[in-house]
């Protein structure tokens, strides 16, 4: 791999031993990839402070120098001192934080083990977010902009619906980029890598609920699987929220990093341009191109393949008593807060229910500001900040069953806590929450 | 494709019924981690997901729908097409490395950025683009000998 004089001589050591151990990383990864050179970034959303048994261990051996060195910047030496963070850094979700104490069964360790680790941090220069969607809460890329995030739903949303260029890195590459600003030019940084590959036309259905557009998510993830579908047919204007549980949705049943919208995501103006100028070739080329066309056969996603999806993502429901409702994956916007405020206005949670609406803080106080918090509250429920229960494996004690509006959560939290799973529409969690009864199907 | 590859002999049973030939052969890729290792395959032949997928502590496939849910992959030579789902997927193979869980080898179909730093941060030998799909050609149970951008495998 090719590197500036500036990178050797970070890879050498003149910026200090932290700064050489993320070149050594990033060479490392670079050469993994078969990436021809790196490119420069200034925009990082990485994980530095969620708990971890491994990490606690680590920070009681070496302190948070040590932490970082190992997990962020994947290096076994006893480096001096990890210097600020080179470029913007934000923290993305990460555990339960001091709001959930006495709600949430989470150790009280983890806790304090991450407001040490908040305050390391801070000093360090991380902009601590605390959510899954940082394009929600001020760290917006404009198209075109090189990145370095994690978190898949990020990831998806920053590529396809603001068209900035990141491929789906880890927590040593983005550590690595956060001191450096360099991050391997490969993937989805290459315009060879951002055409569509696969045609997904909606035909006999009309995909306008926020509940449609995540099981077309879910359909789009599991044909393209690591790669980038095209979405025409029978569609309505989507809004931020629909996209992102779209994208949350796509990158969980498949890989997916990129997807276009003609007429909607910035760069599919045209069905034809999504695909591109037809069949391109080179050893850095991802995907699979259909030589001599430029736009490949459609898969249909229809009232079948909708049926399809919705069993699949309620499969493991069988008891219909539930106890807990899950909303807010990927993290709530102040509309989705708004909702669940004014379908719980007025009732009360049955007896042994609990609902957990998830967002990042700085939403959270803006809803407590609107009063929806207040509402939500005096039904029973509550709006928690910072993470989710799959993030911090964490639900009410006793939970069996569990419901929730988020395909991603559908397909994830029964892996993760051994539970039942019920996927439907925000209203039908909503009244799960007040009936204890799931009475939910497809409309 | 298009290399040739040493064939196992015919051999006939007890019963006088012929057994298909193990096919033992020798697969080309590009190295992502350099270093040699031998051991038993482990192969999925669908995705894996680290994060929601693995149980890093105990080494284990923890996704229900998956074909190899219960299995530990901790000391084998993991053979699969390619990474899936979230981005923790590389921290939850560097927590296999840092918690002795780790697979001995990776061998991977295709390669995408959570995979490359996946194999990077377990530091164990790892290769991709076999010049034959991997996932077929080995089974789980299977002898490999992966050596930098070569893997040998001797059917069992």
């Amino acid at each position: 791999m090719f590197l500036t004089d500036e990178e050797k001589a970070m890879r050498d050591g003149a910026e200090g031993d932290a700064v050489a151990a993320a070149m050594d990383l990033l060479i490392r990864y670079g050469y993994a990839l078969d990436a021809d050179r790196l490119c420069t970034i200034r925009n990082v959303a990485g994980t530095m402070t969620q708990p971890s048994p491994v990490k606690a261990r680590l920070v009681a051996e070496g302190g948070w120098d040590k932490a970082f060195a190992v997990i962020n910047l994947d290096s076994d030496a006893d480096l001096t001192a990890i210097p600020q963070m080179r470029v913007p850094t934000c923290q993305l979700q990460h555990g339960f934080g001091p709001d959930s104490v006495d709600i949430v069964p989470y150790p009280k360790a983890n806790v304090e083990l991450q407001n040490d680790a908040e305050s390391y941090y801070g000093r360090h220069g991380v902009n601590i977010l605390a959510t899954c969607t940082p394009y929600q809460v001020g760290n917006l890329p404009l198209r075109g902009e090189h990145c370095a995030w994690m978190e898949s739903s990020a990831v998806i949303y920053a590529n396809s619906v603001l068209g900035a260029r990141t491929n789906c890195e880890g927590i040593a590459s983005t550590g690595a980029a956060s001191l450096t600003g360099k991050v391997p030019c490969w993937g989805n940084h290459l315009d060879v890598n951002r055409y569509g590959t696969h045609l997904v036309s909606v035909e006999g259905t009309r995909v306008e609920s926020f509940q449609d557009w995540g099981m077309l998510g879910y359909f789009a993830g599991g044909i393209s699987g690591e790669d980038r579908p095209v979405i025409t047919g029978n569609i309505a204007q989507p809004d931020l929220t629909e996209l992102k549980h779209f994208g949350a949705a796509a990158a969980t049943s498949g890989g997916v990093e990129l997807y276009h919208i003609p007429g909607i995501t910035p760069e599919a103006p045209t069905l034809e341009a999504a695909f591109g100028p037809g069949p391109v070739a080179g050893k850095h080329v991802s995907g699979k191109h259909v030589p001599g066309k430029h736009v490949p056969e459609k898969v249909v996603y229809g009232a079948a393949e909708r049926q399809a999806v919705y069993e699949t993502l309620n499969e493991i429901g069988t008891s219909t008593d539930v106890d807990f409702i899950l909303l807010g994956c990927p993290h709530a916007s102040v509309d989705q807060i708004r909702l669940a405020a004014s379908l719980l206005d007025g009732k009360r949670l049955a007896s042994g229910t609990e609902l957990w609406i998830m967002a990042p803080r700085a939403l959270a106080v803006m809803a407590d500001r609107s009063g929806y918090t207040s509402v939500i509250e005096k039904a029973g429920g509550r709006v928690l900040a910072d993470s989710c229960p799959a993030m911090s494996r964490a639900a009410p004690t006793g939970t069996k069953v569990f419901a929730t509006d988020s395909a991603k959560q559908a397909h994830y939290l029964p892996a993760i806590l051994g539970i039942e799973a019920w996927f439907g529409t925000t209203e039908e969690c909503v009244n799960a929450a007040i009936t204890g009864r799931w009475n939910g199907g497809l409309n | 494709m298009g290399a040739s590859f040493p064939q196992g002999k015919n051999r006939i049973s007890q019963g006088g019924n012929r057994i298909p030939p193990p096919e033992n052969r020798i697969l080309h890729g590009r190295n992502i981690v350099p270093g040699r290792v031998e051991g038993e395959a482990l192969v999925s032949h669908e995705p894996i997901s680290g994060w929601g997928g693995i149980d890093p502590m105990r080494g284990v496939i923890i996704e229900p729908r998956h074909e190899l849910f219960g299995v530990c992959f901790a000391g084998k030579i993991l053979v699969f097409p390619s990474a899936k789902g979230s981005s923790g997927w590389s921290g939850f193979f560097q927590t296999t490395r840092l918690s002795g869980t780790a697979p001995t080898g990776m061998i991977i179909g295709r390669i995408s950025a959570k995979s490359a730093l996946g194999a990077v941060v377990t530091r164990v030998p790892a290769v991709t683009d076999l010049d034959a799909d991997p996932c077929s050609v080995i089974a789980t149970g299977d002898w490999v000998l992966l050596d930098n951008a070569t893997v040998e495998v001797t059917k069992r």
